[in-house]
């Protein structure tokens, strides 16, 4: 080996800025605790998400369908005048404007919703039969309004003096208030846990910065800029939350579709009706994606502002 | 500031510089580094050698004074700023400060990267001061399971590698033997041939002695000094 140095230097050229990889913190992927911090997180997230998702589609749906729906009880207990009776009340309100459809319930139906209570065979056994209203299920075109009720009600007034008029909505409406309640908690924990997701990253970001702080200090003075040295931290976060990210929605799925399961085959029409849809589905599985974002980016923004102290 | 001199590439106006409320390190250091030059630092211990090599290589700012790099004030100069200074600046420091998890070849390579050199751009030259500092199989060596001696013949070729315009050296020969030192040091009047400014702190007054055209810098206790008359102060622009 002779004294005359014999070694080149590249040239130099106006090439994009950035440091290679993320070789230059040592990389713990998947083995520190932060992924499965990141993994439950996500989890959590997903699940929550998916809570509020399924009351949504159960609220819509059942609103959608009984939004319009008026429930009218032929209350008078004598059996040939509440026939006589319902019968005139459906002749009359099916003339009424914005009126879509009706139909009077029928007795088999009505003695099998008592059936449960009351069993079967009681005209046989006591002599006398139990009076049970006569319904009527009236479907509107649009909402029920107070208009239109008192409409209803006012026709029937003549025909039918005994009858009561109810907008199912009405009485529905703390079990919808209830759902609403329960899809704005979802959402509330959705945002909670991004905060904490925000949070568990910035506390490893900086403990990653301390722990690195002569690594960071050789860079800078070997003239990294802050943002490249931000890169490195934010791609190595980046590695650790997607990793957890795509376990977390594996532990969710396994969770939703579980409970989905359960939910179904209770054979209840509200809880039918808050199914997941494809748009659902989509959402959750933007979960992990989004969470690597969100971590990225606070791993970003926190180590910017760390070494905006250091010369 | 006073007026930019012709061929200056770094000025020091008035420099003191003491860490916390301790007295100050340095002390009223005036001077000017030329293009192309070669500087010996000398000093006992404790003079605040490595003091005035960081405020070379900007790892610090000074209490007081006024800083001139490349023609641009480093003392007002916003932090954005300073990595374009940095990489015009090679250090060798005096604990090598080699990153411990990178192989050799990837610490020499970190300053190339650090400018966004092309890695097909990187792995030739890196090579090859790698080999000329003898440590060709000893690419892939971690610094841990290198020698002093071969950790100092990294980071040197660390700081050499993108051929900085200051390439400052603290006590660059103190872990290699004669020959290795002879041979760092040819390679540092090399760089200075091609008009690198090189700056060495050094205690070993024989490796000055190898450098005649070299020009010394004498701290006492944070103050430029030339008791003896001997040396050449302060470092001036030659005829």
């Amino acid at each position: 080996m002779s004294d005359a140095p014999r070694f080149s230097f590249p040239g130099f050229g106006l090439r994009r800025l950035g440091v290679r990889g993320a070789e230059l913190i040592p990389q713990t992927r998947m083995s520190g605790p932060m992924p499965w911090v990141i993994a439950i997180m996500v989890a959590m997230t997903a699940i929550a998400l998916a809570a509020g998702l399924a009351l949504g589609n159960a609220t819509s749906s059942a609103r959608a369908e009984i939004e319009g729906g008026v429930t009218v009880q032929v209350l008078e207990p004598r059996d040939d005048i509440r026939a006589r009776e319902a019968a005139a009340a459906v002749e009359a309100i099916k003339h009424l404007p914005r009126v879509a459809g009706l139909r009077q319930v029928p007795q088999a139906e009505l003695d099998a919703l008592i059936e449960p209570w009351l069993g079967t065979g009681i005209a046989a056994a006591s002599g006398a039969a139990i009076p049970v209203p006569s319904l009527i299920d009236v479907r509107l075109q649009g909402a029920a309004t107070p208009q239109q009720l008192a409409a209803i009600e006012n026709v029937l007034a003549k025909v039918a003096p005994s009858a009561k008029v109810d907008a199912q909505s009405t009485w529905l409406k703390p079990v919808f208030d209830a759902m609403v309640s329960l899809q704005v908690l979802s959402i509330s924990l959705v945002v909670l846990l991004a905060c904490a997701l925000a949070a568990a990253v910035l506390l490893a970001a900086r403990s990653a910065l301390g722990a690195n702080r002569d690594v960071i200090e050789i860079v800078h003075l070997l003239g990294g800029t802050d943002s490249q040295v931000a890169r490195v931290f934010q791609r190595s976060i980046g590695y650790d939350a997607a990793g957890g990210g795509t376990v977390g929605l594996a532990l969710a799925m396994v969770v939703i579709l579980s409970l989905g399961r359960r939910f179904a085959s209770l054979g209840a029409g509200l809880v039918d009706s808050g199914a997941l849809v494809w748009s659902d589905w989509l959402l959750l599985a933007l979960v992990p994606l989004l969470s690597t974002l969100l971590a990225m980016l606070t791993a970003r923004l926190t180590v910017l502002h760390a070494l905006r102290k250091m010369l | 500031m006073s007026m930019i001199a012709d061929g200056e590439i770094v000025h020091f106006d008035n420099v003191g510089l003491r860490y916390g409320t301790e007295r100050e390190v340095l002390s009223d250091l005036t001077f000017t580094l030329f293009a192309g030059r070669f500087y010996f630092l000398t000093g006992a211990s404790g003079a605040g050698k490595t003091s005035l090599l960081r405020l070379l290589y900007l790892a610090q700012r000074p209490s007081r004074g006024a800083i001139r790099m490349f023609g641009t004030d480093a003392i007002t100069l916003p932090r954005s700023g300073l990595p374009g200074l940095r990489r015009r600046i090679g250090v060798v420091f005096q604990d090598f400060r080699l990153i411990p998890h990178l192989s050799a070849f990837d610490n020499v390579a970190l300053p190339l990267r650090v400018a966004g050199h092309q890695e097909r751009d990187i792995g030739g030259p890196v090579r090859d001061i790698l080999e000329w500092v003898g440590l060709s199989d000893k690419i892939d060596a971690r610094p841990a399971t290198l020698s002093g001696g071969e950790q100092q013949r990294v980071a040197i070729a660390r700081a050499v590698i993108a051929r900085p315009a200051v390439l400052v050296a603290d006590e660059p020969t103190g872990n290699v033997d004669a020959e290795m030192a002879l041979k760092l040091l040819r390679l540092f009047e090399m760089l200075n041939r091609q008009g690198t400014t090189v700056v060495v702190a050094t205690h070993d007054l024989d490796l000055l002695r190898k450098v005649p055209d070299s020009l010394i810098m004498r701290l006492d206790r944070g103050r430029l000094a030339d008791p003896t008359g001997a040396l050449r102060y302060p470092p001036r622009r030659p005829a």
